[in-house]
């Protein structure tokens, strides 16, 4: 049973404009321009952050110790700080960790930072290693994969899991399109559904690029806070309620038994009396790496039984407007500079809950 | 101990990797002002009262934008630090044996590495004297200085 040393709130939160080049600044000096949103956003300066955490993909970018160069941009110079790299969920072990240094007590403002600039370096000489053979790392291809499609295809039939996906794709689409930073805003048109859905390259099995998320380069930046110091400060609180993570070897295990996302879940919900999610969650940031994984998670995160989330899709019940919205900033078929990604996630439910204060039933997950 | 080791493989691999960076806006004047003018940029700081070469955006320390506080350094200084590199790799700017130093430029706070040519017999030592020797191609690296040699 997880009990909480004391209360942590998020406070302020910073994103560089997320893109497929970013020619103009480097690494640190991206990550500063998150940074220096984060603080402007907390009303905050550096002199005020005990602790700063650093993430992003292991050697995506050929960079070793990317930490200590990038002291330059993220103002962690002579302070404590850790880095983490595990890999897409970098950003959100970034949150997790943050989450426990300011509970336990070690540190009273966090700074976590997640960057991630895929246009430089090379990808596949950092994730070249995660497959072999002899060791049963036989199949890894980090998201690049057609299995959630063929299981969405077993389990509702072809047209209806192929209209779902490319019917969740035009939805984030819809919403990235509100939102200045995220990195491909197309404009979709839901008239032409089928055309999207046919008329891009396929990649692997029944995933298509369009349904993809993007490679983009990035950083996000989010300030955690002890309950004093955000009555200290006076701040503007998205509280951070729990977290939960679950870990298991992934590549032999394929959709058989409980996804991890489903575990995660159901431990989350016990913990804080949520019996209902879909209607005692208010709007829902998810880690989806292309559309097909989004319909399938959301049946995973929300314990669905049957084609309760398939539905979800189709009615619109996930868009903005909606009952359920789902990822109003695009989510990470728009922007997606991973070791930034699921800190993202964290950032914008922050900002939903900050921005939505007068309904008290929000929570960050 | 001998029949544990006997039979344990060493599984040999290969990886390509192809490496580029984007300099960035700060880094490419620094870059561009090497390569067209043979002038060598730093920034300073105002707050701290130190000039950085090569420049970076942000001051480290104080987290003040230094991007409108260029200044130009002399393309002399002095040896803070050396090594000889005696070892040979692919892809080394030279054949070794070479020198390689921190050279602290009149002007500047903030040593930078590069090669050091020295002429035959003579020794480098930190506080010794050198000067930049240009590039005659124009290049797009830190190698539009092509060495540095000590001051006469």
């Amino acid at each position: 049973m997880k009990k909480k040393n004391r209360n942590v709130a998020i406070i302020g939160s910073g994103m560089s404009k997320f893109s497929s080049h970013r020619e103009e600044v480097n690494q640190p000096e991206l990550i500063h321009e998150a940074v220096v949103e984060a603080l402007e956003d907390a009303h905050l300066t550096m002199d005020d952050v005990d602790c700063v955490l650093h993430g992003n993909m292991e050697l995506f970018e050929m960079v070793h110790q990317p930490d200590m160069w990038h002291v330059l941009g993220t103002g962690a110079w002579g302070k404590p700080g850790v880095r983490l790299t595990t890999g897409g969920t970098t950003g959100a072990t970034l949150a997790c960790a943050a989450d426990n240094l300011v509970a336990s007590g070690l540190h009273d403002v966090v700074l976590a930072i997640g960057f991630e600039k895929l246009e430089e370096g090379h990808a596949t000489g950092g994730i070249t290693n995660m497959a072999d053979p002899l060791w049963g790392r036989s199949l890894q291809t980090g998201a690049l994969t057609g299995t959630a499609a063929q299981k969405l295809i077993e389990q509702f039939g072809e047209e209806r899991a192929k209209n779902a996906a490319i019917k969740m794709r035009i939805i984030m689409d819809e919403h990235a399109m509100r939102n200045e930073k995220a990195h491909r805003r197309l404009r979709l048109d839901r008239k032409y559904m089928k055309q999207i859905a046919t008329q891009t390259p396929p990649l692997v099995g029944e995933l298509r690029m369009i349904h993809m998320c993007s490679q983009s380069d990035g950083a996000c930046a989010v300030i955690f806070a002890s309950e004093d110091k955000v009555a200290q400060l006076g701040a503007n609180p998205a509280w951070v309620v729990d977290h939960e993570t679950v870990h298991r070897e992934e590549t032999l295990i394929f959709n058989s038994g409980k996804s991890t996302h489903r575990v995660a879940a159901e431990r989350l919900y016990a913990r804080n009396g949520i019996t209902d999610p879909i209607h005692q969650i208010d709007v829902f940031e998810m880690y989806d790496p292309s559309a097909w994984w989004g319909v399938d998670w959301l049946g995973d995160f929300l314990l669905c039984e049957s084609d309760e989330h398939v539905k979800m899709v189709e009615n619109d019940q996930i868009a903005i407007e909606g009952e359920f919205p789902l990822n109003p900033s695009g989510g990470v078929q728009a922007s997606n500079p991973i070791g930034a990604t699921a800190l993202v996630r964290v950032a914008e439910a922050a900002m939903q809950v900050v921005a939505r204060r007068a309904n008290t039933r929000c929570r960050v997950m | 101990m001998s029949g544990e080791t006997e039979y344990a493989y060493v599984v040999e691999g290969k990886m390509a990797l192809p490496y580029q960076y984007f300099a960035g806006a700060v880094g490419s004047k620094f870059l561009i002002a090497l390569r067209d003018e043979k002038r060598i940029l730093g920034v300073r700081c105002p707050k701290c009262e130190t000039t950085f070469v090569p420049p970076r955006q942000t001051c480290e320390r104080c987290f003040s934008d230094l991007t409108s506080h260029w200044v130009d350094v002399g393309s002399s200084g002095e040896i803070t630090g050396y090594t000889v590199i005696n070892y040979k790799e692919p892809y080394q700017p030279k054949e070794p044996p070479y020198v390689l130093a921190l050279i602290k430029l009149d002007g500047a706070d903030t040593p930078f590495a590069h090669i050091l040519n020295c002429a035959d017999g003579a020794q480098p030592a930190i506080g010794m004297r050198v000067r930049a020797v240009f590039s005659k191609e124009p290049k797009d690296n830190i190698l539009a200085i092509s060495h540095f040699e000590l001051e006469p």
